[in-house]
């Protein structure tokens, strides 16, 4: 069974005043995880077929073809978590 | 520097100033060591466009300040200070003057005797040496009466015991500062590193960034949604240009950049303080060296103009 491991290799907290969390997918899994995620989120743009914009739940996020995401205002990991599973699994 | 010189030289009463641009690591060693010794720090303001407010910094210097500690350049907005005028006032009353290099050595010529600085501190990554290395240069009559802050290999002279009585002397200069295996391979970087920039010119360095940073922010007048930080007038700073995107985080600017292969930091640059004045969240930092070309710089301006769109 899938887990949320499988697709991400790393999550980073920005630096800055901002509460950013920036997701990097692992690079074999990150066109499955940019397809899964536009299946359930909803597209609000889309720039250069580069820069998705996105929301989900109430959340709005941007995802990066290269395979980064960017969330603002999570509040905790366990929050982020649980987005990251609605999202990918 | 605040572990050896610090610690055994400032007490109640002393003062330290910084300034509001420095870099977080000519910061917090002074908080840490202000806790144990019970010595103030005081901050000197900076202008809103990032230039060192002078007045303010000499206006703060008295006789209780023990040490003065400025950045040649800043790491955000690469605005030179005057660091000769600063130290000074600084020995004119007695205290030390501390440069933060790490932004300096690697972009001009930097003569510490013309300076008169008492202590130099900067970075090997910066300025294409490995990371882990570094120098602090530091007036020899100073660093003579500095205890060692590290204990370990080679910064002995001599250890013996004698009737459970252990006695312990120091190693000569530089070695009593260099405890335990030193970072070999990165000094031999280092030392590559400084023969290669020696051999280009130092000044040949610094025209080719000011000709790219000039070129850079003429351009991105172009841009309708971004906003350059720090002074307009490039004679006071170097090849460092802080802005942002109207609308996105400093780091969907720089992940924006990614997609194209254009790298550039994103955040606070570990000068938070410096941003709390320009009322920031954050900025993005586009920065030139002596790898970058004018068709680089191009392809960033490209890159910028695409945000026309978002």
């Amino acid at each position: 069974m899938a887990t949320v491991d499988d697709y991400v290799s790393r999550i980073e907290g920005t630096c800055g005043a901002e509460s950013d969390v920036i997701v990097v997918f692992k690079y074999e899994k990150k066109d499955e995880a940019i397809s899964n995620i536009l299946k359930k989120a909803t597209l609000k743009n889309k720039i250069a077929g580069i820069i998705f914009e996105l929301t989900f739940q109430g959340q709005s996020f941007r995802v990066y073809s290269t395979g980064k995401a960017i969330f603002r205002g999570v509040k905790n990991k366990q929050e982020l978590n649980e987005l990251l599973v609605a999202l990918l699994l | 520097m605040a572990y050896s010189w610090g610690l055994s030289n400032l007490g109640k009463g002393d003062e330290v100033l910084v300034s509001l641009m420095e870099h977080h690591s000519n910061i917090v060693p002074w908080e840490i060591t202000a806790k144990i010794k019970g010595f103030t720090i005081k901050y000197a303001n900076v202008h809103p466009d990032g230039t060192l407010d002078y007045d303010d910094f000499e206006s703060k210097i008295s006789k209780k300040t023990k040490i003065a500690c400025l950045s040649h350049v800043s790491n955000v907005t690469g605005v030179i200070n005057d660091v000769k005028r600063i130290g000074k006032v600084a020995h004119d009353n007695g205290a030390l003057m501390l440069v933060d290099g790490a932004q300096s050595m690697p972009h001009m010529k930097v003569n510490v005797q013309d300076l008169d600085m008492d202590f130099l501190a900067f970075s090997g990554h910066k300025m294409l040496a490995p990371t882990g290395i570094g120098v602090f240069y530091g007036k020899k009559e100073v660093l003579e009466k500095m205890p060692p802050f590290m204990g370990g290999g080679e910064m002995i002279k001599e250890v013996s015991v004698s009737q459970g009585q252990c006695s312990v002397s120091w190693n000569e200069l530089p070695w009593k500062f260099e405890a335990g295996t030193p970072n070999i391979g990165g000094a031999i970087g280092l030392g590559a590193a400084v023969k290669y920039l020696e051999a280009l010119g130092m000044d040949n360095v610094l025209s080719h960034e000011k000709e790219l940073t000039k070129y850079a922010s003429e351009r991105m007048k172009e841009c309708s949604k971004v906003t350059v930080y720090g002074p307009s007038d490039l004679s006071k700073k170097l090849g460092i240009i802080p802005f942002g995107v109207k609308g996105l985080s400093s780091h969907d600017v720089a992940l924006f950049f990614d997609n194209y292969g254009v790298m550039m930091r994103s955040g606070y640059h570990c000068a938070q303080p410096l941003h709390e004045i320009f009322k920031l969240e954050s900025s993005a930092r586009a920065s030139f060296y002596i790898y970058n070309t004018q068709q680089e710089v191009d392809r960033f301006l490209e890159v910028l103009k695409e945000f026309e769109q978002l």
